[in-house]
């Protein structure tokens, strides 16, 4: 027999085909299913945290400066005067951006839902205050707020001035709750997925074990094995990641076509931007490195105990 | 004792036990040099497979010395073992081969482990399936080959990074006996070539068939020395046990 053929050898433990060492059947499974259901849920909470946020600032921008001016007066008269010089001190005024009086038409249809029919005899009707929509130039401060009620009242002793700002204050409060929902839904939801990484990193590293030790014995590296996991994880994940990415932006733009027919001024500044979508498309990349990062480590652990 | 120069394994004092159990190796002392041919025999349970396995670093002994190509390998750092291991060449006695790997991919796989280029892995791993009498097998998987051609497969592995060492644990322990000594003249060609081979048998008619090697014998753990195997220099002469 001849002498056996010429061998090439090399030290550098880099890894060109570490794909084929372990069969990625034993890692896929229901994997990249659970990573879609995370990645959906991820998508889907994000969006809705983005969407509130951007509810609040639109609606707080668009109130900043608004006042309502409440002529309380029960004579008709005495109130359409006491309107009038109000709108005038108002106009006046550097600071006032605008002013409006809310027409009577416009205070009775507002109504009309809880008072039913308006347009009754003056005496039988339930006297309204006269309402005056102001718009100041900047918001609407406390320190600003007491000025021009101490200006009004001097001529117009009926004027009660309030901060649209304030009426809304508990619906600031509910949006900044279930934004922070929002945001430990998300916590809660990258914890849930690195545990199933973890867990299913754990269970191949078990159905792998054999070939594991073989690769260990031939000189292969944590690195290497590792690495063998990781892109295993890798393709499980960019598959599971598209999946979600794909059901959570289809269940956020046919819930935001539900809140769009709603015709809420409000509900309406919720939409999202571009920069919004790109946080959205962002997810399944975050997630496929973490699931990968969290696979890696679990691996790394486990090898650890191997000599 | 020696710093190692001119030799490429040396134990000293080595004892191994699992667990609390009683010492499987016990002192055992020995020097490799390098390019000779070792036979290790022994009983069944006599410890030539823990042995082996400290041999190419599966295990950590209890206590003693164990230096491989000049270096401490008991205190050396884990990480730093991988590289250890791929001078070391291996036959496993059940063969090990990765199951879901065709021939070919499992003789290539020290060469990818050691990033050597796909371009540069085809032809050699081509010719070593063809040295073995398995080229026509290349792209079979471990489960359809025979008994025969799985030890075959398993030795065209360990030689393929022409390790410094070779370490082979009853690898004629499946075949017949004409296969049994066309194995025998692989590594003896091997050998030739500059490789230590450390061969574990408990075929005694196999020890006739290799003129130049050296004897271990180990009997309940303790090893003992027929040939002079064990001596600096070592007296080449085989005496069968």
């Amino acid at each position: 027999m001849s002498g056996p053929p010429s061998p090439i050898r090399r030290n550098a433990p880099r890894f060109g085909s570490a794909d084929r060492l372990v069969p990625h059947a034993h890692f896929a499974g229901p994997m990249p299913w659970v990573i879609a259901i995370m990645i959906a849920l991820t998508v889907i909470a994000a969006g809705a945290g983005l969407a509130l946020r951007n509810l609040a600032e639109h609606a707080r921008a668009e109130i900043a400066g608004g006042l309502t001016v409440q002529i309380v007066e029960g004579g008709p008269a005495e109130r359409a005067r006491q309107a009038e010089v109000a709108v005038a001190v108002l106009t006046n005024r550097e600071d006032v951006r605008e002013v409006r009086r809310v027409p009577e038409a416009e205070l009775d249809a507002l109504l009309e839902p809880w008072l039913g029919q308006t347009g009754l005899p003056e005496e039988d009707a339930i006297p309204m205050p006269a309402l005056i929509d102001v718009r100041l130039e900047g918001p609407a401060t406390e320190r600003r707020l007491a000025e021009l009620r101490a200006s009004l009242t001097a001529s117009v002793p009926s004027a009660r001035v309030d901060a649209q700002a304030g009426w809304l204050a508990p619906v600031f409060e509910a949006v900044r709750s279930l934004q922070w929902l929002a945001l430990g839904l998300i916590a809660l939801l990258t914890a849930t997925s690195a545990a199933a990484v973890w867990l299913a990193a754990r269970s191949a590293l078990g159905s792998n074990r054999e070939t594991i030790e073989i690769i260990h014995l031939l000189g292969g590296t944590d690195g290497q094995i590792a690495r063998i996991f990781q892109r295993s994880i890798g393709a499980d994940a960019l598959l599971g990641g598209a999946v979600g990415l794909l059901i959570g932006v289809g269940a956020i733009v046919l819930l935001g076509r539900q809140f769009a027919r709603l015709g809420s001024g409000m509900v309406a500044g919720g939409g999202l931007g571009i920069a919004e979508w790109g946080v959205l498309a962002a997810i399944p990349l975050v997630g496929i490195v973490l699931a990968m990062f969290t696979a890696r480590i679990t691996v790394l652990a486990a090898l650890r105990r191997m000599l | 004792m020696s710093d190692g120069e001119g030799n490429i394994v040396q134990f000293d004092n080595v004892g191994l036990r699992y667990g609390t159990e009683r010492e499987v190796l016990s002192d055992v002392s020995f020097t490799l040099y390098p390019g000779s041919f070792y036979f290790l025999t022994g009983a069944s349970g006599a410890g030539k497979t823990s042995l082996l396995r400290l041999l190419y670093l599966a295990q950590r002994p209890s206590r003693g010395i164990i230096r491989m190509f000049g270096t401490d390998v008991i205190t050396v750092p884990r990480k730093a073992l991988p590289a250890f291991r791929r001078r070391i060449g291996v036959v496993f006695q059940d063969f090990r081969l990765v199951p879901h790997l065709s021939a070919f991919d499992n003789v290539a796989l020290p060469l990818r482990l050691s990033g050597v280029p796909e371009s540069e892995i085809r032809k050699p791993v081509a010719d070593m399936l063809d040295w073995v009498g398995l080229e026509q097998r290349r792209e079979a998987r471990p489960a359809t080959l025979s008994g025969g051609e799985q030890q075959r497969v398993a030795i065209a592995r360990a030689v393929i990074a022409r390790p410094e060492i070779l370490v082979a644990d009853e690898p004629t322990g499946n075949v017949d006996p004409d296969m049994a000594l066309k194995l025998l003249r692989l590594f003896e060609a091997l050998n030739r070539l500059g490789t230590t081979v450390v061969v574990a048998t408990h075929d005694v008619h196999l020890l006739k068939k290799v003129p130049d090697s050296l004897i271990m014998r180990l009997d309940r753990g303790r090893l003992s020395d027929p040939t002079g195997a064990l001596r600096y220099p070592p007296r080449r002469e085989t005496v069968v046990p």
